[in-house]
């Protein structure tokens, strides 16, 4: 595999990694924006924008942008999360030269105010369809409560109150502040031709302004809560407990990583066997999310309403056992075994290893072969979990349940306390560096 | 299914392929530049065998039969996959227990050894059978929260009579009173090994999985096919009361099953609809008129039926016109199809078909699935050139023998929408 990097004078920066197995391409365009950049006034802007960047240029209207995506069979999307925002494509390789033309295009959209009308229906839309699935719901409440008034617990989406103000005038504003040379990453994966890449994007973005678009970083001061949010025509209980992680510009976010997996994999882990296996929940997952000043771990509960304080006391025990008692070596042996080889098909593909390439350049600024990856995973000990335990604490959680319940603390559960104490201690992390974000087509 | 030849082995281009007198198949690709290696076994015990006073049989088999098997104990099973890096999942489908697998190619055969166990020697244990009841339960219950999924279910449960139109989590009150005896009496009647496919793909030998399949397979017995009943039409239309924000709106219609001449057609025409961001579901209601995020249709085929499934999910207030709209778009196809259109289909049935070559899983679920369906694995070459024989005029005369009409539509949300008469 072959390495490749070059800085345009604007201070685009691109980079490449050649598969020579790979039979497609894949380019992913990571602008450093996102939720977290927003003003108040202009919440949801960053995921809105995502959407009209496909609505056409100069050049293209929005139905040519899509008829020319399609006439190149390209496979793509584009998905906003708090801190980036993707645009990409995967194609064969010969149609690579026309990917990246109209890639570079729609990037410079001419956000025209009638598509902004009819645009801004899809986002309501897409607003209201999270609201009606209680998962999604509760995990914006945990979010926020979460990250109490710090930019990382920003709406994604924004809401229906804020989309609706949003003026045109505004997002103009908004992307000529963000989108700037220097604040976008060029990621390429697969088959292509180095030289020739880089010609084409000097020819198509060299004109781009250049500029920085630095970010406010402030260390988010967590704050351990419960809220219970009373739903009756929801059928089950969903709860998010979140805990504090350490940041993806972290070392340590492999031991993070593994931890959660130890904890909270979907099979095999410690909570799969408290409360999956036993049939007393129906979800009992906990994963790792990174982001550049701060990190998170997410648990998810979702069971039988007059089961959720017994289980939400019971996951709690699960951590705070393994806080008071550490890790077993085979335990973390069986989360490396597994991740490692989920690793490896991640980035087997074009598309996953643009992904991985460019997240991590936008985190570290550092190019990290598939091998240095897999060997940073491997080289995860025990006493580094016990250390992650220590830094972390996960003694208080923030804890949201969403669902018919009224109240989630019925006096025999500890953990669901009205306050916020709970008998955990550290956490888990458990593990995807992609960002959960939300993608511009609602695929089945 | 009838016992072939003893021993036949043989190359079809790049697959390796065997069948054994007990009519267990094996197909395998051979992807030397991948690192991992993926399997698919088929086994003929899906849920259109749960008896009809225990509808979620299949479903609670496909998580009851993790737990034990051969050697190992419940908590020994996932151990060792998770120490293998397996990632798996058993499920329930309509005629097969579908059993999946992936990992490191080097760890391709001690996983097959354990799922080998599973399929042939599952403990099924008494004392696990309550937890798996409630999680098969909870499956029940937290389908209620998720509308999408909900209204697909009702979809084909309206579409198809049963137990084609079945969903695989079944009757709550069947699944409260279901016995290990009922399980363990599903298991022996639908097992067997006449009628299993099993495939692999990744970084293999093929010789060397027909070895290993031999050894773990060749001596078991086959048995006969078990009989199952399709049930009436269902009532082809329902809404489904919810106080959500949106309606969600499922249409179903008939389309030609695969295997069947007019089916690249037909999986054409379902590309003019849903393909890329520029096909007309995409463009006409969301692009032009903003009435939905999410809206698509998709192909769906048993051996001797096939429908086309089109959702869209949107504000109670725009659910009429979004439903008016995609009506008129189905009942338009027949005026024909542009050479643009299929240029672009053709580009993303070309893109697709190369893209997949890079993924193990997608391969041995597609070498399963021809063998399935057509008994035979296509080659690329006859996929390609079926791709680029497709023309406006086959399309355009495939749709007027086949229109889309009698639709099957089922709505869920506030209120019910007005469904126009067919």
């Amino acid at each position: 595999m072959q390495f490749h990097y070059q800085r345009l004078p604007n201070g685009l920066e691109i980079l490449g990694e050649f598969m020579p197995q790979s039979r497609s391409v894949a380019v992913g365009f990571f602008v450093k924006t996102g939720a977290r950049d927003e003003r108040p006034e202009e919440a949801g802007v960053s995921h809105f924008l995502e959407h009209m960047v496909f609505k056409g240029t100069e050049r293209r209207t929005a139905l040519d942008v899509n008829r020319d995506f399609d006439a190149i069979g390209a496979h793509y999307n584009a998905c906003t999360g708090e801190e980036t925002t993707l645009f990409w494509a995967a194609v064969l390789p010969e149609y690579l030269a026309d990917a990246l033309d109209i890639l570079t295009d729609i990037l410079r959209p001419s956000l025209r105010q009638e598509d902004f009308d009819l645009e801004k229906q899809v986002i309501l839309e897409e607003i209201r369809m999270y609201e009606d699935q209680p998962m999604w719901s509760a995990y914006d409440q945990a979010v926020t409560l979460f990250f109490d008034g710090h930019p990382l617990g920003h709406r994604i989406l924004g809401t229906v109150e804020s989309i609706s103000a949003l003026s045109r005038e505004q997002m103009v504003e908004y992307y000529h502040r963000r989108y700037v040379a220097g604040n976008i990453v060029v990621a390429l994966a697969g088959r292509f031709d180095w030289a020739k890449t880089v010609e084409w994007l000097e020819k198509y973005c060299g004109n781009w302004p250049a500029g920085e678009a630095p970010r406010q970083l402030l260390p988010p001061q967590v704050r351990p809560a419960t809220k219970t949010i009373q739903r009756p025509q929801v059928n089950q209980e969903h709860m998010f407990v979140l805990l504090p992680a350490p940041p993806a510009t972290s070392e340590w976010r492999y031991a993070a990583e593994v931890l959660a997996t130890v904890l909270g994999d979907d099979t095999g882990s410690r909570l799969y066997w408290a409360l999956i296996d036993p049939g007393r929940a129906d979800a009992a997952d906990m994963s790792y999310h990174e982001y550049q000043d701060a990190g998170a771990f997410f648990t998810y509960l979702c069971c039988d309403p007059q089961d959720a304080a017994g289980n939400l006391e019971l996951a709690m025990q699960t951590i705070a056992q393994a806080v008071r008692d550490g890790v077993q070596e085979e335990e973390i042996h069986q989360a490396q075994s597994k991740l490692a080889s989920r690793l490896v098909r991640g980035n087997e593909r074009p598309y996953g290893r643009m992904r991985s390439l460019g997240y991590s350049w936008v985190y570290l600024q550092q190019y990290r072969s598939l091998e240095e990856e897999l060997a940073r995973l491997r080289a995860v000990q025990r006493d580094q979990l016990v250390a992650l335990m220590e830094q972390n604490d996960l003694e208080h959680a923030t804890i949201v349940a969403l669902g018919p319940l009224a109240e989630l603390s019925c006096g025999d559960s500890e953990g669901a306390r009205g306050g916020a104490a709970v008998s955990a201690s550290r956490a888990d992390p458990a593990s995807n560096p992609a960002q959960p974000g939300f993608s511009l087509r609602g695929l089945p | 299914m009838r016992e072939l030849a003893s021993h036949k082995e043989e190359r079809l281009a790049e697959i390796y392929h065997r069948t054994w007198p007990n009519g267990l198949t094996l197909l395998v690709e051979e992807m030397p530049e991948v690192r991992t290696a993926a399997f698919t076994m088929l086994v003929p015990a899906g849920h259109i065998y749960d008896p009809p006073q225990g509808q979620g049989t299949a479903n609670v088999l496909s998580e009851l039969i993790l737990r034990g098997a051969g050697s190992r104990d419940s908590r020994k099973i996932v151990l060792d996959l998770d120490a293998l890096g397996v990632d798996y999942s058993v499920s329930a489908g309509s005629f097969h227990m579908n059993f999946w697998g992936v990992t490191i190619a080097d760890n391709l055969v001690p996983a097959l050894e354990i799922f080998a166990d599973v399929v042939r020697a599952p403990h099924l244990p008494a004392k696990e059978l309550p937890a798996v009841r409630e999680l098969a339960l909870g499956a029940l219950d937290s389908l209620e929260d998720e509308p999408r999924e909900k209204v697909l279910v009702e979809l084909a449960r309206h579409h198809y009579p049963p137990p084609l139109g079945n969903d695989y989590r079944g009757d709550r009150e069947h699944v409260e009173r279901l016995t290990i005896e009922n399980v363990r009496e599903f298991y022996n009647r639908t097992f067997r090994p006449n009628g299993t496919i099993v495939s692999v793909a990744g970084r293999v030998r093929g010789e060397e999985i027909g070895q290993v399949v031999e050894r773990l397979f060749g001596s078991w017995s086959s048995q006969p096919e078990p009989i199952w009943q399709l049930g009436p039409e269902p009532q082809h239309y329902a809404h489904i009361p919810r106080q959500t924000q949106q309606t969600q709106i499922g249409v179903a219609y008939a389309a030609v099953p695969f295997g069947q001449d007019d089916y690249y057609a037909a999986r054409a025409v379902v590309a003019v609809l849903s393909g890329g961001m520029s096909s007309r579901l995409f463009t006409e209601v969301r692009e032009k008129r903003g009435l939905c995020y999410a809206v698509w249709a998709s192909y769906h085929s048993f051996k001797d039926r096939a429908a086309v499934f089109c959702y869209a999910g949107t504000t109670a207030d725009r659910a009429q016109e979004t439903l008016d709209v995609l009506l008129a778009e189905l009942r338009r196809l027949p005026e024909g199809v542009s050479d643009e259109e299929i240029r672009r289909v053709q580009a993303g049935l070309k893109s697709a078909l190369i893209m997949q070559q890079e993924s193990a899983s997608a391969r041995a679920s597609s070498l399963a699935s021809d063998w399935y369906y057509l008994g035979r694995v296509r080659s690329l070459d006859e996929i390609q050139h079926e791709i680029d024989t497709l023309t406006p005029q086959r399309l355009t005369q495939h749709l007027r023998q086949y229109p889309p009409q009698n639709f099957t539509i089922v709505t869920l949300g506030p209120k019910p929408l007005q469904i126009p008469v067919a």
